[in-house]
């Protein structure tokens, strides 16, 4: 049992994978009614309060909820409401019961043999195969004409675990299948606290520079940007030890064909913030004020809280070093220009020598600070930014306990109701309707028991399962900072030195003037 | 009270080459400089106080001279512009780079001037120039009389003779390239300081960043989070060296080539006043002779001897001015190869302590363990 289960139980889109002959499920018996997700018991879905509510997330609001939102979402909001309100909810909507992890428990006896547990299970096989996956996103080609006209980028993976067939494979991928991933991800894991890497952000203005076949550079710019965007993501996503394991994510590395993701609207980190901002706001109208039992989670919150306030302003501060930095650049440009002229008047021989090499000197120091510039970008102000959106993420999985912390609450409460509704039974005067009621209610009120039960198993396990994820996440936020710092001193220290080669290069030409 | 004339060869009693200001000192709107120059006779040295209004004194009085011989064809050493703003933006408008490293360049031009003034063999004969560099009492402040150097009070009618064909190729010539490089040297030296200022908000940008690190310290025994901070506070160490590089390389820029572009810049501006004053004789000649040539008899003999004045005027000129450019182009070269040499030598040395610098970071984060 302890390996069998590699997969969680599959949505719609995973059913044939199941036929592939995995076993998932420790018990066998549990297996055909897992895979068909539509036949499952009305009542499954409303055991988990993520049916129901999933669609109030979901609706479509006028409200502004981008307030809050990230810069790079607020530059593209206006846009992105158009495309969000329009067609029906996102893939998230209960089609395939998107607490699919949790549905199949089936007699709800077994639950604790589940995937939950097992996940832990599968944490620990870590150790075995060891993580070794490379991802890169290369080659971005435009495909088709006019509006219809997409970006198709190879996606490459070298890797050495036994989990992937191939060694060394590449397929094709559009924009959406890396949305229509996340979404997957996203509506299976999230709601059961894993941090689920944000996708890249959409950008019609962006998009539709490229579909006309503006070949310019900020439209290359663009395309960079969001290159460097879609690996980066694939690779956090793969870092993460439950997710690379998830069927949809193997079938997106390896799978040549895929099934175009029609709701692309789910999900990236615009989405997500509406989903928490939303969620925050259901949560308050509730009244929720969760008693917290346990002060981690309340600093932790906090803590999240402030880093997101500091990670802002440390990217503003980038963006700004990074727009000096091109204005520099282009400044550079204008000096060089100006002393080549300059030398071209000058009636001195040597003088005249030495301003042309000082001309060229200054237009090589333009190049060195167009690549420091990108620099500064690629590393760091993307680096930021992703963070910053994985803390989107972040702050919807505490909120995620929070929801599921009031379903527990809820089902208590009205068990809490049926039992008194139930010792009132006893004086009612209506003998032949008594026996029915009664027995009614010591129905529901076993049904409610169970869902306490399990109310109280969901919220420990999702609060066990933050609890990793977030000392997951501060190792690699470490892990990622030492990184690019490292890349960027590397950077540092080569434009230092170039910067040595031109000026001894130069002071010999200064020198023999006159 | 003027000082008596000491030597009769040269009203200068002390080195012209080694003038130094050292020290200035600002008070509210006032800017006052101590200047320090070597007697001839070995025997000490003079320190006065002066001000920029002193320097403008001295220049009137250079320009006054009218009594001295082909005084119209001397290359007059530039003075840099007053500096009375009252925001360093305001200063930067006004005198351009010379406004930036807290005075340090402009004291070096006003250094420079001195020297060109004190060493210039017809100059340093103007008893203004013993006045203004021993004399304990600051200079008289009244205004000097105007006088024709003075361009604003120039009628826009005498700007149509800056075209003025001329008789002498030496000098068409000389005027045509002055044109060409006055232009060129004042664009490359606006684009210097353009690419200066973008330094100086590279620094500021990385200073802040390195400050807003420090907020993402925690306290906390939390390993984790312990490694973050520490994190945090190395990053921001880095930006601070970025800072120290950036700041470091526009000061080497300012004080060095800046100073050099600009005193280049103003220079050609002084050598184009100097031939536009020429080329104004030349007029002056051309109209006499035409006169005197349409003169009825009368006024013959009067428009005769005005020709000659100004024909013997305007070849005193001419000699001047031909040693003048010759010696100029000898000076402005020395002064921007100097100006090349120490630019490169000093962002040199910049790059390799910044190198340093940033590969010992670069081994201290490569070091941590974890």
């Amino acid at each position: 049992m302890a390996d069998t289960v590699r997969d969680p139980p599959p949505d719609g889109t995973d059913f044939h994978e199941l036929e592939d002959g995995e076993e998932l499920f420790p018990e066998p018996a549990a297996a055909p009614e897992e895979s068909q997700p539509a036949s499952l018991p009305a009542e499954d879905i409303s055991t988990n309060s993520n049916g129901p509510k999933q669609d109030l997330l979901f609706d479509d609001d006028p409200e502004d909820l981008f307030a809050e939102a990230t810069e790079e979402v607020s530059l593209d909001s206006p846009e992105r409401d158009v495309l969000l309100s329009d067609g029906p909810s996102p893939a998230i909507t209960p089609i395939t019961p998107p607490t699919s992890v949790i549905t199949p428990r089936i007699g709800h006896a077994h639950d604790d043999m589940f995937t939950h547990s097992s996940f832990d299970e599968i944490e620990e096989e870590e150790g075995g195969d060891s993580f070794d996956i490379h991802i890169s996103v290369s080659d971005p080609e435009k495909v088709g004409d006019g509006m219809n006209a997409y970006m198709a980028y190879k996606v490459s993976t070298k890797t050495s675990m036994l989990l992937f067939k191939q060694k060394d494979f590449s397929v094709k991928r559009r924009f959406s299948d890396f949305l229509g991933l996340h979404s997957k991800l996203a509506s299976k894991y999230l709601h059961v606290g894993y941090i689920v890497p944000p996708a890249p952000e959409k950008s019609i203005v962006g998009m539709t520079k490229v579909k006309v076949g503006k070949e310019d550079q900020s439209s290359n710019e663009f395309v960079e940007k969001r290159r460097s965007a879609l690996e980066r993501y694939l690779m956090r996503t793969v870092k993460h030890p439950i997710l690379l394991k998830d069927p949809d994510v193997l079938q997106f590395l390896e799978s040549s064909e895929l099934p175009r993701a029609v709701s692309t609207q789910a999900l990236s980190s615009a989405g997500l913030l509406r989903m928490v901002n939303k969620a925050a706001d259901a949560v308050n109208k509730m009244t929720i004020k969760m008693n917290e039992s346990d002060a981690w989670f309340e600093e932790k919150q906090q803590h999240f809280e402030n880093l997101d306030v500091q990670l802002r302003k440390l990217h503003a501060s980038v963006e700004s070093l990074v727009c000096h930095r091109k204005e520099l650049s282009v400044n550079t440009a204008q000096f060089a220009k100006s002393a080549a002229m300059l030398g071209n008047s000058e009636d001195h021989t040597a003088l005249s020598r030495a301003l042309s090499q000082l001309a060229e000197v200054e237009e090589k120091i333009d190049q060195l600070h167009q690549d420091q510039a990108n620099g500064d970008f690629y590393l760091f102000s993307e680096l930021l930014g992703d963070y910053v959106r994985l803390l989107t993420a972040v702050k919807g999985v505490f909120e995620h306990r929070m929801k599921t912390w009031q379903k527990w609450q809820d089902s208590q409460m009205l068990l809490q109701k049926k039992r008194e509704a139930e010792a009132k039974l006893q004086f009612t005067n209506k003998p032949d309707k008594l026996q029915q009621a009664k027995d009614e209610i010591k129905e529901e009120i076993e049904e409610l028991e169970g869902k306490v039960q399990q109310g109280e198993r969901d919220f420990e396990q999702i609060s066990k399962t933050i609890r990793k994820e977030v000392s997951r996440f501060e190792k690699e936020r470490v892990r990622d900072f030492k990184m690019i710092i490292v890349k960027y001193l590397e950077s540092l220290v080569l434009t230092q030195q170039q910067l040595i080669k031109y000026w001894e290069a130069f002071l010999p030409e200064a020198k023999a003037i006159s | 009270m003027m000082e008596e004339v000491k030597e009769v060869t040269s009203a200068l009693s002390v080195h012209g080459h080694n003038i130094k200001i050292t020290d200035v000192v600002k008070d509210g709107d006032v800017l006052t400089f101590v200047i320090v120059s070597q007697k001839l006779s070995g025997t000490g040295e003079y320190h006065v106080d002066r001000t920029w209004d002193d320097f403008e004194w001295l220049q009137q009085h250079l320009f006054s001279q009218e009594d001295v011989p082909g005084i119209q064809g001397v290359i007059f050493p530039p003075l840099p512009a007053k500096a009375n703003g009252n925001t360093s933006a305001k200063v930067i408008k006004q005198l351009g780079v010379l406004g930036l490293g807290e005075w340090q360049p402009y004291v070096k031009a006003l250094e420079t001037f001195l020297q060109l003034v004190a060493t210039h063999k017809i100059l340093n004969k103007n008893k203004a120039v013993e006045v203004f560099l021993t004399s304990s009492d600051a200079p008289g402040r009244q205004k000097v009389k105007k006088n024709i150097f003075n361009r604003l009070s120039q009628a826009v009618e005498e700007m149509r003779k800056e075209g003025h064909k001329d008789v002498d190729e030496f000098f068409q010539t000389e005027r045509d390239h002055n044109l060409v490089l006055t232009g060129c040297t004042k664009t490359a030296a606006e684009k210097f300081l353009d690419m200066v200022l973008t330094e100086q908000k590279i620094a500021v940008a990385c200073g802040h960043f390195s400050a807003a690190l420090h907020l993402c310290v925690e306290p906390g025994e939390d390993p984790d989070k312990k490694a973050f901070s520490r994190l945090c506070v190395q990053i921001s160490e880095v930006f601070n060296s970025m800072k120290k590089n950036m700041t470091s390389v526009a000061e080497n820029n300012v004080n060095t080539l800046g100073l050099g572009l600009d005193q280049e810049s103003r220079y050609q501006e002084a050598e184009k006043e100097m031939l536009f004053r020429r080329t104004c004789k030349l007029v002056e000649l051309e109209n006499a002779t035409r006169n005197a040539e349409k003169a009825k008899p009368v006024k013959k003999e009067a428009m005769e001897e005005l020709k000659t004045a100004t024909k013997t005027e305007f070849q005193e000129i001419c000699r001047v001015a031909k040693q003048e450019i010759k010696q100029f182009q000898g000076v402005r070269v020395k002064m921007l190869q100097q100006a090349l040499v120490q630019w490169c030598e000093r962002q040199l040395l910049t790059a390799k302590e910044s190198a340093d610098q940033f590969n010992q970071h670069l081994q201290a984060f490569r070091e941590m363990t974890q």
